[in-house]
């Protein structure tokens, strides 16, 4: 086993059938394909944390280092984590309820949570010695691990699919990294970096390196927890894509306690959001299925884009064994959901956020979210990377000549209000 | 029929390290059945118990999934591709 002093990791874990590995590259079980996980020491994790050490450590994720896979002094550190979480009041009252907080993650380095997952996983990168590192992208990856690829002086091949939006092509492009453009779906794309991954030697990070890379979500619970006063929420809202972020905050949670830092097993409902033109997970959960059937996407939400989920049949059994629900939006509720929750907190979210703020309407409609809970919903991205969704529906109120009298016809306004 | 299976690297023991192994079969079924009977072994790995395929197994028929068609049973052509993915994440 590869020896590493200085996290609590005792090895790599099979989902799905419970067969160990040692800490390496490897991202399957070699017995049934499941998806590998950390495996941590949480004794020893308790005995080396504490409220005030964290309270002590850098404002960002990095404080929470004896939970992660890394270590710490051969952090790739942009900057990332430790994001506002704030009161939505006014959005809360216009949906009907009364204790609503927005974990506003745009404010990563790349303006997107995929910052958390890229920092763990090229930091395990260098820790493993690779030179270049890659990912298969549906955009907010792309940006991020051009990024920290950068920062960190690794070469980078970033895989997406050609009907990205602009902006997001633009803002990884910038970085200096190749950016490879697949005529196809990000399921195509996938499909080919997990053969390219057997390929080449290189740091594939949602795919040789996602057991590490997907740890790195678990920071969205434990900032979350630290500032409503080491409390759990009772509901949460998180968009479902792989559904590996879902998946990983319920385990974040659900680590605090096992370490020591909340005072009572956490019962946090969680709730998953897609969009209609991909949801295959929600479909599962609104038919009661077991079986996920991939979908081939069709919605302005391309970050959510994934029609063959890898970690949806985790995500299904969290959201069924929390009570909480799962919803399917059109694309005319995920650009209202950006306006409304623009309008109402001043945070301008990009379509998957959208879909989240969409999702949590629709369960506040239906009673799922009640208003006597406490509810955190997690917007993951910004809003400037995907201007295409609103552009149509947001301009000038009006365009006027530089004069009063243009300024008066155009609008009534009584003196001084 | 003729086809080609295209083997992962977490496969390759089976395989005796092939990346590819061609093979006869009328359906997909039938192929990954025949590559068993040649390295014996993946019949296990890619089929539960119950003799479905294992769910974070994606097997692929020229380029498509064969959840998109007829699953085991999507009939394959002469000189046809089948290539067994595993599931990644993403985003």
């Amino acid at each position: 086993m590869a020896h590493t002093p200085a996290t609590h990791v005792l090895g790599l874990r099979c989902r799905e059938c419970g067969r160990e590995y040692d800490v390496a590259p490897v991202y399957t079980c070699e017995w049934c394909f499941g998806p590998l996980e950390v495996a941590y020491d949480y004794e020893a994790i308790a005995a080396s944390v504490s409220r005030e050490s964290i309270a002590a450590g850098p404002l960002s994720l990095w404080r929470y280092g004896p939970l992660l896979p890394v270590e710490f002094d051969r952090a790739v550190d942009l900057g990332t984590g430790f994001t506002p979480l704030v009161k939505a009041d006014r959005l809360a009252a216009e949906l009907g309820l009364r204790d609503v907080w927005i974990k506003n993650d745009t404010r990563n380095p790349t303006n997107s949570f995929k910052d958390r997952v890229v920092s763990i996983a090229l930091s395990k990168a260098l820790e493993f010695g690779f030179k270049v590192a890659a990912c298969a992208s549906t955009g907010n990856l792309a940006n991020s691990v051009a990024a920290h690829a950068a920062r960190a002086g690794l070469r980078s091949y970033v895989f997406i699919p050609s009907n990205l939006e602009q902006g997001k092509i633009v803002t990884t492009a910038v970085y200096g990294g190749k950016v490879v453009a697949i005529s196809g779906n990000y399921d195509d794309v996938n499909r080919l970096c997990a053969e390219l991954a057997g390929v080449y030697e290189w740091a594939f990070v949602n795919v040789n390196m996602r057991p590490f890379y997907a740890e790195g979500s678990k920071t969205l619970a434990f900032e979350t927890a630290e500032q409503l006063g080491w409390e759990t929420p009772d509901h949460i809202v998180v968009p479902v894509a792989s559904g590996s972020l879902l998946t990983k905050i319920h385990k974040g949670f659900d680590e605090l306690y096992k370490v020591g830092l909340l005072d009572s097993r956490p019962a946090v409902r969680v709730s998953g959001a897609q969009a209609l033109g991909c949801s295959p997970v929600a479909q599962a959960y609104l038919d009661n299925a077991d079986t996920i059937r991939p979908v081939k996407p069709d919605t302005i939400a391309k970050s959510l884009a994934i029609g063959n989920p890898a970690d949806g049949y985790f995500a299904l059994d969290v959201v069924r064994a929390s009570g909480g629900g799962m919803a399917a939006v059109s694309d005319g509720e995920i650009v209202e959901g950006m306006r409304l929750l623009a309008r109402t907190e001043g945070i301008f979210a990009e379509t998957a956020g959208g879909v989240t703020v969409a999702t949590l309407r629709k369960l506040a409609a239906d009673g799922v979210i009640r208003p006597d809970e406490r509810v955190v919903v997690y917007i993951t991205g910004h809003g400037l990377k995907t201007l295409e969704a609103v552009s149509p529906t947001c301009g000038p109120t009006a365009t006027i000549a530089p004069t009063l009298d243009a300024f008066h016809e155009a609008f009534d306004i009584e003196e001084s209000s | 029929m003729a086809v080609t299976v295209r083997i992962p690297t977490q496969l390759r023991t089976l395989s005796g390290g092939a990346a590819e192994v061609d093979v006869a079969g009328a359906t997909v079924g039938d192929a990954l059945k025949a590559l068993d009977g040649e390295y014996p072994g993946f019949n296990e790995r890619l089929f539960d118990d119950s003799g479905a395929l294992r769910r974070f197994v994606n097997v692929f028929l020229a380029e498509e999934d064969i959840r998109f068609l007829q699953g085991v049973d999507t009939p394959v052509a002469d000189g046809q591709t089948i290539s067994v993915v595993p599931a990644v994440a993403g985003g």
